[in-house]
C-alpha cells in the first residue's frame, strides 16, 4: 500500500509542473507560482510616488529589495508549498528597466542555487501575452499590448510572434502617465487608474492631435500639445480637468482601435487579445470590443490581476518554455533594458 | 444639389457588389458611366467620438483624393479618380481590372519558385523606383504595405492605391517613417526577405535625388521608441 501510494505520488509530481516566476521590470514588485495552467499565488506590491513624480529607475529598485522576500514569502505560503515543490525558477530578462531588473533577477538567480533547481530568464512582453491566452482561452489572437513602456500591436505567423503595429516614439501609458503628472492627478493606486475615473466624468471633446501611421502610432505630439495647452485651457475655463482625461482617452484609444483594426484586417484575424496595464481600462475595453462587433470577431481581456504587471504571468511564459525544454544557465541569466 | 448627388451614391452601391471590409470602408465593384469602377465608402465608426469620426473621416477623403491627382500628375501610377461624394464619403475609382496585390505575388512566388530571392528582385527594383518618385513629388503614403500596391495583370508596372493616411510634405523626417511603416509591414507580412528590402532601399536610394536625408532619417527613425537606450 505503501509503495503504491509513493509510486502514485511519482507519477502524479511527474505530470504537473510548478513554475515560480519573478517579476520587477518596472514600479510592480511580483511574484506568482503556476501549476498546470493554475494560479496557485499572486501577490505584489507597488513602488507609489507622490503625485507630479514618476518612479526613479534607483528608487524602485530599492523599493523592491526592501520587499522582495516579504513577498516571495507569501507566494510559497499562499500556495501552500514547499522551495522542494518548485520545479523551475524563472525571472523577467527584458525588457524593462535596468536597476529593479538586476535587483530581482539577483533574488531569482540565488533562490535557484539554494533551492537547487533550474533557472529560466522570460520576455516581459511573451508573458503578458501567455497569461493573457491562460486566462482568457483565446487562441491564435492579435494581441494589443499596452501598458507604460510598451505599445504593440503584435501577431504570432511562421513560429514566431511579430510586430505589426507599435509606437514610433513613446508608450500610451507613458503618455498617460506624463499627462498625469503635469495637472497633478494621484499616481495611486495608478495614474491611468485615475484618469480614467475621471474622464468618467468628462463630457466636453477637446481636440488633440491625432497620429497613425499605417500600423504605427505616435503620442509624443499629443504629450507636447496637452503639456502645453493643459494649464491655459484649465486656467481660462475652457474645459475642466475631466474633459481633458476624457478627451485624452477617447483620442489615445481610438488611434489603439485604428490600428488594431487595421492589423486584423492585415492577417485575417478574428480575435483580439488586450494585455498590458493600460489594457484593464474599460473604456479601452469597451472601444475594442464595438470594432471587433462590427467585424464579426471576439474580445479578450483580463482584470487588473492579469493585466498589470505579475508574477505569475513571468511563471506561466516560463512553464511554457521549460516544458519544451529550455532552461537559462546560470552564466547567461543576465537581463537586458531593451 | 449634394443631397441629390449623395442619394444617388447611395442607391449605386445598394446595387454594387461588396468587394471587402477593410479597416476603415467598404469597397464596391461597381459601374460608373459604362466603366468598371471601385467604390471606396468609409463608413462611420461607432467605437470613436463621433466629432473625431467626422473630422477623420472627412479628412482622410480629401487627402485622398488629392494625393492621387497629384501622383498622377507626376505621373505615377494610381487609380484614376471618377467621383467623390463628400456627403457619403465615397470615392468613385478606376478598377485595375485583373490586378493582384505585391503581397499575394511575393507569398505565390515564395512558394512555387526555387529562387524566389532572384525572382523578386525586379520587382524590388520596381518597387524602390515607384517610392522614390513619389516621395520626389512630396507624397508621404502613410500606410505603406505590399497590400496597398498592385501589380497590372501580365505586367510588371505597379499601382499605388489607399492613400487614405497620405498627406504633402517634403519633410525627410515624414518620408522616412513612411519607409519605417514599409519596412515593418513588410518584414512582418514576408518573412525571411530582408535582402529584398535592402534590395527595394539601394533602388529608392538611387533613384531619388533626395534619398540620403530620407535614408539617414530611416536609420533614426529605427532606433526610436521601445529600441532606444534607457541607461539611467
Amino acid at each position: 500500500m505503501c509503495s503504491f501510494m509513493l509510486v502514485f505520488q511519482i507519477i502524479a509530481k511527474a505530470a504537473m509542473t510548478v513554475v515560480i516566476g519573478f517579476e520587477g521590470s518596472a514600479n510592480k514588485i511580483g511574484i506568482g507560482i503556476i501549476r498546470d495552467g493554475e494560479v496557485l499565488s499572486n501577490p505584489r506590491r507597488t513602488y507609489i510616488t507622490p503625485p507630479g513624480q514618476g518612479f526613479l529607475p534607483s528608487e524602485t529598485a530599492r523599493h523592491h529589495r526592501a520587499v522582495i522576500l516579504t513577498v516571495l514569502q507569501e507566494a510559497l505560503e499562499q500556495a501552500g508549498l514547499k522551495p522542494a515543490d518548485v520545479d523551475c525558477v524563472a525571472y523577467t530578462k527584458g525588457p524593462g528597466m535596468g536597476a529593479p531588473l538586476v535587483t530581482v533577477a539577483l533574488v531569482a538567480r540565488t533562490v535557484a542555487q539554494l533551492w537547487g533547481k533550474p533557472l529560466l530568464g522570460v520576455n516581459h512582453c511573451i508573458g503578458h501575452i501567455e497569461m493573457g491566452r491562460l486566462i482568457t482561452h483565446a487562441d491564435n489572437p492579435t494581441v494589443l499590448y499596452v501598458s507604460g513602456g510598451n505599445t504593440q500591436v503584435i501577431a504570432y505567423s511562421e513560429r514566431r510572434y511579430r510586430i505589426f503595429g507599435e509606437t514610433i516614439d513613446i508608450a500610451v501609458g507613458n503618455c498617460l502617465d506624463r499627462f498625469a503628472r503635469v495637472i497633478k492627478i494621484s499616481n495611486d493606486p495608478s495614474p491611468g487608474y485615475n484618469i480614467e475615473q475621471m474622464a468618467k466624468k468628462g463630457s466636453q471633446y477637446v481636440e488633440l492631435p491625432y497620429t497613425v501611421k499605417g500600423m504605427d502610432v505616435s503620442f509624443s505630439g499629443i504629450l507636447s500639445y496637452i503639456e502645453e495647452a493643459a494649464h491655459k485651457m484649465l486656467e481660462s475655463g475652457q474645459c475642466t480637468a475631466e474633459d481633458l482625461c476624457f478627451s485624452l482617452q477617447e483620442t489615445l484609444f481610438s488611434m489603439l482601435v485604428e490600428i488594431t483594426e487595421r492589423a486584423m484586417a492585415h492577417c485575417g484575424s478574428q480575435e483580439v487579445l488586450i494585455v498590458g496595464g493600460v489594457g484593464c481600462n474599460l473604456r479601452l475595453q469597451e472601444m475594442m470590443g464595438v470594432m471587433c462587433k462590427e467585424r464579426g470577431a471576439k474580445l479578450f481581456a483580463t482584470d487588473e490581476r492579469f493585466c498589470i504587471d505579475n508574477g505569475a504571468m513571468i511563471a506561466q511564459a516560463g512553464w511554457e518554455m521549460f516544458r519544451s525544454g529550455h532552461v537559462t544557465e546560470l552564466p547567461d541569466s543576465w537581463i537586458t533594458q531593451r | 444639389m449634394a443631397e441629390e448627388s449623395s442619394m444617388a451614391a447611395a442607391e449605386l452601391l445598394r446595387q454594387a457588389e461588396l468587394l471587402k471590409q477593410g479597416a476603415e470602408a467598404r469597397l464596391y465593384r461597381a459601374v460608373f458611366l459604362g466603366r468598371p469602377a471601385v467604390v471606396k465608402q468609409r463608413f462611420p465608426k461607432r467605437y470613436r467620438h463621433p466629432v473625431l469620426d467626422e473630422r477623420l473621416t472627412h479628412r482622410r477623403t480629401v487627402q485622398e483624393v488629392r494625393s492621387i491627382l497629384r501622383c498622377r500628375k507626376a505621373g505615377i501610377s494610381a487609380p484614376v479618380v471618377y467621383f467623390v461624394d463628400y456627403t457619403s464619403h465615397c470615392i468613385f475609382l478606376e478598377e485595375i481590372v485583373g490586378s493582384v496585390t505585391v503581397r499575394d505575388h511575393i507569398a505565390s512566388t515564395q512558394e512555387t519558385h526555387p529562387n524566389p530571392e532572384r525572382e523578386l528582385e525586379p520587382l524590388a527594383d520596381g518597387m524602390g523606383q515607384i517610392l522614390a518618385r513619389m516621395h520626389d513629388e512630396d507624397v508621404i503614403h502613410g500606410d505603406l504595405t505590399t497590400s496597398n500596391m498592385l501589380l497590372r495583370s501580365g505586367a510588371s508596372d505597379l499601382v499605388l492605391i489607399d492613400f487614405g493616411l497620405s498627406y504633402i510634405s517634403a519633410l525627410p523626417e515624414d518620408k522616412g517613417v513612411d519607409l519605417y511603416v514599409l519596412e515593418k509591414a513588410f518584414l512582418s507580412t514576408h518573412p525571411n526577405t530582408e535582402a529584398l528590402f535592402d534590395k527595394l532601399l539601394k533602388s529608392y536610394a538611387a533613384a531619388s535625388k533626395k534619398s540620403p536625408a530620407v535614408i539617414k532619417k530611416l536609420d533614426e527613425v529605427r532606433l526610436r521608441g521601445r529600441k532606444r537606450s534607457m541607461v539611467g
